[in-house]
């Protein structure tokens, strides 16, 4: 059994703001099915005073990730939006009474919800839509800017630490070297900051042993080039059905399939079928179009799958 | 109200005669049986008879066909890498995907630093070995064939014998881990092709820290543990005399109490199990129904996750368990019910539920009256759960 703090089982067995908040004016989803957990918060706004009125939430997971989310909305309801933008989730797990290492991601998984929402409430679509980053685990969709965030909030300096607070590398483990050097590069900042001391480090292929060496300055992660930037409607149109296109016989391996419906500025509407229809990695297929598409195409897109007529 | 406990596949209460049986060994008994006055003597004399007690719940030929260990994975360790080291020019190992940690961490080290192959042969959506695969598997570079006699986790049994038959006409050895099936169902070693066998004493009743590892005669056997001549040189160390005398109790008192485990607790385990599907909507009943161990129910409840299905049900006093552990380090679902390719959205909220004789209609009852409320209160809580009246189509369960 874990050692859950006492007041970790109060907010678990007597879950406060649990269900749906009707007219919800801000919504942020993080987690899948597939991960293990999931959290959707709601949050209602005074538009005149920018406070959360109200919050509300509905978890799959665990015991820690359903305490979490609750505790999460008794912080913030009350707040304006910017005091709850400067929460950490280190915030959450302090008002638990802390939370075992392993269950730290559940923390995680509120902060990260709770920018979402307010992104989504103030019309920013794209604040957590790994625009600021690659997904750098694929199996629990963490990307890039989630990393760094739980880097800096927590002062991470390992590994198995980026693993408990993120999840990332917990599963298929091929995104350990990614994360390695988000970590290496996270912490040179911080260095440079002065917010960690140089002893303390991470160095990707050095052993965690004290009086390593300093870590390099930090290596400049070049993102894709982009190709033509300006291209016409009609040349994007045709290069996403290029795209698509190629990308169908993946998908129909797995007894699915994927056709274009619309392309609207930098939406690109999709129908997901056959096998894909209610598969919980579903998310992680669009995510992968998302980004083969933006790679292609130079410039940002949102994938949004639409329902299938019946 | 008295807990109930339903988690006897972890571990079972030792049985009030096995704690009596094994008492004097720590006070009177006290001796060391190798030794060649009195105190020794009476020691020996004890241990024979447990050993014969536990040969008779196997339908072992000899009495030193059983090796006494220090438990299940031990055992498990001592038949693997004896077999690596005896069969030579043979390096490789056919095992199963849904094996106990005690095996696949086993195998995992020894690919990597011994250089062995190991072919890891995969399960149908009952859980269900694929016996083509095994076959396919075997060769003239395969030492040793170690599959399960029964899923810990599902209950599903292995056709061990007709494996062992197979295993041995490539020239391989044939080992079991019958942690789980030992003392649960009828077992004869007479005339098998099964090489070795392990168990532990912990999951019949008996104490923790005593298992046994059975060799056909004629089975060359590596010591695992050296420095003594104790089990005939096989497993050295002053005898865990208590440990062997309770074993060897618990295993008669398994052997009488066979027909039961076979009726009054199975028919407990399929009330429940009935019960749960008919309270409960979308929850499904995975392994093989058909074929498996008459005390374990495992029962996935779409849309929640187990470990909060576990702490609702700790706090009514009720002790189950769950394939998953949600930490960072292993998000993913029981290796059994993935391998099984039970999908995400039920494996997650699996829950096994293992009986044994001290069960009691009671028990059933309380869980039934409990269950259904913890159920609805988390999938009122779940994002992904939508009412009562979603469709069944959305999930389409193929492997029950």
């Amino acid at each position: 059994m874990w050692e859950y703090s006492e007041k970790v089982k109060d907010y678990f067995f007597n879950p406060k703001n649990a269900g749906v908040l009707e007219d919800a004016s801000g919504v942020g989803e993080v987690g899948a099915i597939a991960c293990g957990d999931a959290l959707k918060l709601m949050i209602k706004v005074d538009p005149e005073t920018d406070r959360i009125t109200e919050a509300r939430f509905q978890t799959f997971g665990c015991g820690s990730a359903i305490a979490s989310s609750s505790a999460l909305t008794e912080i913030i309801i009350g707040k304006t939006l910017d005091e709850a933008l400067a929460i950490t989730n280190q915030d959450i797990a302090d008002f638990l009474g802390g939370l075992p290492p392993e269950k730290m991601h559940c923390s995680v998984m509120g902060y990260e919800a709770l920018r979402s929402a307010i992104a989504n409430y103030r019309g920013e679509v794209w604040e957590n839509d790994h625009e600021e980053g690659a997904l750098l685990c694929k199996c629990f969709g963490v990307d890039e800017g989630m990393v760094e965030r739980a880097i800096r909030n927590n002062v991470l300096t390992t590994m198995e630490q980026v693993a408990h607070f993120t999840k990332a590398t917990g599963s298929c483990g091929t995104c350990v070297e990614g994360i390695e050097e988000v970590l290496e590069r996270t912490n040179a900042a911080m260095v440079e900051a002065g917010e960690l001391a140089a002893s303390q480090a991470f160095v990707a292929g050095a052993t965690p042993v004290v009086g390593r060496k300093a870590p390099r300055s930090s290596p400049v992660v070049a993102p894709a080039p982009p190709p033509a930037a300006k291209m016409t409607m009609l040349q994007r149109i045709k290069l996403i059905e290029a795209e698509l296109e190629a990308l169908r016989p993946a998908l129909q391996s797995d007894g699915g399939d994927c056709e274009l419906v619309d392309v609207e500025d930098n939406k690109v509407m999709v129908r997901l079928s056959g096998a894909c229809v209610n598969c919980q990695l579903a998310s992680v297929t669009v995510q992968g179009i998302q980004s083969r598409l933006a790679e292609r195409l130079g410039t940002p897109v949102r994938v949004i799958p639409v329902p299938s007529t019946h | 109200m008295d807990p109930v406990y339903l988690d006897n596949n972890a571990t079972t209460r030792v049985d009030a005669a096995v704690v009596s049986a094994m008492l004097p060994y720590f006070t009177e008994q006290f001796g060391n049986a190798s030794s060649i006055h009195a105190f020794g003597a009476e020691v020996g004399a004890g241990l024979r008879t447990a050993r014969r007690q536990l040969q008779a719940l196997l339908g072992a030929e000899f009495d030193h066909e059983i090796v006494y260990t220090g438990g299940g994975t031990e055992s498990d360790n001592t038949a693997i890498l004896s077999a690596l080291e005896t069969r030579s020019g043979r390096n490789e190992i056919v095992t199963s995907t849904v094996e106990h940690p005690a095996i696949l961490s086993l195998c995992a080290w020894l690919e990597k630093t011994r250089g062995a192959k190991v072919h890891y042969i995969g399960v149908d959506a009952r859980g269900r070995l694929d016996i083509d695969a095994y076959r396919k598997a075997l060769g003239p570079r395969t030492a040793i064939a170690s599959i399960m006699w029964a899923n810990n986790e599902t209950g599903t049994i292995f056709p061990v014998e007709t494996l062992a038959a197979l295993a041995h006409e490539a020239g391989a050895l044939f080992h079991t881990d019958a942690v789980q099936a030992v003392g649960k169902i009828a077992i004869d070693l007479s005339g098998s092709d099964i090489d070795m066998l392990s168990l532990s004493g912990h999951k019949l009743h008996g104490p923790k820290g005593i298992g046994a590892l059975y060799v056909r005669r004629g089975v060359r056997l590596r010591p695992l543990i050296r420095g003594g001549h104790q089990e005939r040189g096989r497993r050295a160390g002053t005898e865990n005399a208590p440990g062997i005398v309770g074993l060897g109790a618990a295993a008669a008192l398994a052997q009488e109490h066979m027909e039961e485990e076979n009726t009054r607790v199975r028919d407990l385990r399929d009330r429940l199990e009935r019960g749960l599907v008919q309270r409960i909507s979308h929850a499904v009943v995975t392994g093989d129904i058909e074929n498996r161990l008459p005390n374990t129910a495992n029962v996935a409840f779409e849309y929640i996750e187990g470990e909060a299905i576990l702490l609702l049900l700790n706090k009514a006093g009720i002790a189950a368990s769950s394939g998953s552990a949600c930490t960072s380090g292993s998000l993913e679902p029981s290796h059994v019910l993935r391998a099984m390719k039970v999908p995400y959205t039920a494996a997650h909220g699996a829950i096994r539920f293992s009986f044994s004789r001290e069960n009691t209609d009671a028990d059933v009852d309380r869980v039934l009256e409990v269950m259904p409320g913890i159920i609805a209160q988390l999938r009122q809580m779940s994002p992904f759960w939508d009412g009562e009246s979603k469709t069944r189509t959305a999930f389409t369960p193929t492997y029950a």
